[in-house]
């Protein structure tokens, strides 16, 4: 019997053109035909170099930038609508939020948007603020915190609906190795929860260590997409080292021979 | 519902909890205060130029004030990347930008009822009389007037690349129709042509501030303020006057790509 589970992320024939604001700079192309699939319950590596078009789709998806064509869909809803976010949780890669607020109201705040309950919503924000770690800091405003305490408070405030689908830019990016595995362990509990995470990482030994499947983007296009055990057989090396050789990158500058994909996961 | 309320609650306390909001108003009340306090010549008649020099600073003040409060608001939500996690929720940018609106409008006017209560306490301690109801009006006329106002630099904040100009830019549009309003149809009958057509045209598009403003001179003067129908529908056209211009900024930004 075969089961058909609806992906939650969608996007299909994906493109995005900037036109450049210099003079005659004509129009730049980030993201070109990209087709994705994120099922539920998956933790999802939405990897590739810097500028290869992972913070543009991410843009899409949370309806901060418009595709030039091609559709992108949360839960079958069209990004367009605000409805589409209803379910989901954004981490972006640097956190800043409202510092003249404590965590305390920063997260009541984003739970009146999502129009949790009252009773509901009190309970719902000691559960994020003790998963993060920030119980003893509540009442500080967050201008006090440390780095690290703000990229917790950033989750703290991707949880507080207790979404289905989370989406995270970069989560331990320039955070001290305590601070990354703090978040490395949490990302790994949400997981188990059974929650979908779609996340883009330079840390490609994390990725390897809570990813199912993974994307590799390169110059706008996809170059890969798999489980990351197969990718990783099918290189017979670690993931990164599979990631470059899929970016084509060699020190010596000489591209290497790419195996070509046998199948869409 | 819930959202606009949310959003307008948090600009309301990053008022409260910024100090430059604070200096604008002690520095307001002293100088009423002070003026209050003068006696020249003892001349009974001279409290209603302090009062009139009073509601001028009053003015000057809350312009400042909602200016410089709303044409930083979007720029600082930007500039701080508070915007992503935001508008990555269910919030539209319609929302989010009718939250500022009545953010920064309830936040000017709490300012405005506690210059007016202070005023009118200073006045009544030299006049020993307190129009209570041409205060309340005069007080209405004026918010509504702000309201304009503060659509007008909600709107410049989606227009204009810095607060700084946006500001100005405001305050300038603001004064110029405080002051010179009220003689452009006199200008464009004078003129006639299509210079007349133009004048005429400005003066039928701008907002009339000059009708929340004038009304100083009735508290000035003790004069009987105008009656219900008349002000309620200066307060009705500022509402529909405000409307417009957060329709525009809404159309201008709703499609406005956003990138972290």
């Amino acid at each position: 019997m075969i089961s058909i589970v609806a992906p939650i992320l969608k996007t299909e024939n994906l493109r995005v053109e900037f036109r450049s604001k210099e003079v005659g700079g004509g129009i730049k192309v980030a993201l070109t035909g990209l087709n994705l699939e994120v099922f539920p319950g998956e933790t999802f590596g939405f990897l590739g170099p810097n500028g290869a078009g992972k913070t543009t789709t991410m843009n899409v998806l949370l309806g901060f930038v418009n595709a030039t064509s091609g559709s992108a869909h949360l839960f079958g809803q069209n990004v367009r609508e605000p409805i589409a976010r209803q379910r989901i949780g954004y981490l972006p890669e640097q956190t800043y939020y409202y510092k003249f607020l404590t965590a305390e109201e920063l997260l009541r705040f984003y739970a009146r948007i999502f129009n949790i309950p009252k009773a509901e919503r009190e309970k719902r924000i000691d559960e994020v603020l003790k998963l993060v770690e920030l119980d003893h800091a509540r009442k500080r405003q967050i201008k006090t915190y440390s780095k690290g305490m703000q990229q917790r408070v950033g989750l703290a405030q991707a949880l507080i609906n207790n979404p289905d689908l989370l989406i995270l830019d970069e989560p331990t990016s320039g955070l001290d190795p305590i601070g990354r595995m703090k978040v490395r362990e949490i990302i790994q509990r949400l997981k188990n929860e059974g929650k979908t995470v779609f996340f883009s990482s330079h840390e490609l030994g994390e990725v390897e260590t809570i990813c199912d499947r993974v994307a590799i983007l390169h110059q706008g296009e996809l170059k890969r997409e798999g489980r990351v055990a197969d990718i990783v057989r099918e290189f017979n090396c670690d993931l990164e080292q599979a990631f470059l050789r899929i970016i084509g990158y060699t020190p010596q500058g000489t591209p290497m021979e790419i195996p070509t994909q046998s199948h869409a996961a | 519902m819930n959202t606009i309320q949310a959003i307008a609650i948090v600009v309301l306390k990053e008022m409260i909890r910024r100090k430059d909001f604070y200096v604008l108003f002690v520095i307001t009340a002293l100088i009423t205060l002070l003026m209050g306090s003068i006696n020249i010549f003892n001349d009974q008649s001279i409290a209603g130029y302090l009062k009139e020099l009073a509601l001028l600073l009053i003015w000057v003040s809350s312009l400042v004030m909602a200016i410089t409060t709303t044409a930083r608001q979007l720029h600082a939500e930007k500039e701080n990347r508070t915007i992503f996690p935001l508008l990555a929720k269910p919030v539209s940018r319609a929302q989010l930008l009718i939250g500022k609106f009545f953010g920064c409008w309830i936040a000017c006017g709490l300012a405005l009822f506690v210059f007016y209560l202070f005023l009118g306490l200073v006045a009544a301690s030299r006049e020993h009389t307190l129009e209570i109801g041409s205060y309340v009006v005069a007080m209405l006329l004026h918010w509504g007037a702000l309201a304009v106002v503060i659509g007008m630099a909600l709107l410049g904040s989606i227009i204009f690349a810095a607060p700084s100009s946006n500001g100005t830019i405001c305050f300038v549009v603001a004064v110029a129709i405080l002051t010179l309003e009220r003689h452009l149809n006199t200008v464009a009958l004078h003129t006639g042509g299509i210079v007349g057509t133009i004048t005429y045209a400005i003066y039928y598009i701008t907002p009339r501030l000059d009708w929340a403003f004038d009304v100083r001179e009735f508290l000035v003067f003790h004069n009987p303020m105008p009656v219900f129908a008349v002000w309620f529908q200066a307060i009705l056209f500022y509402g529909a006057y405000t409307a417009v211009l957060l329709l525009v900024a809404w159309l201008l930004f709703r499609r406005r790509a956003l990138n972290t």
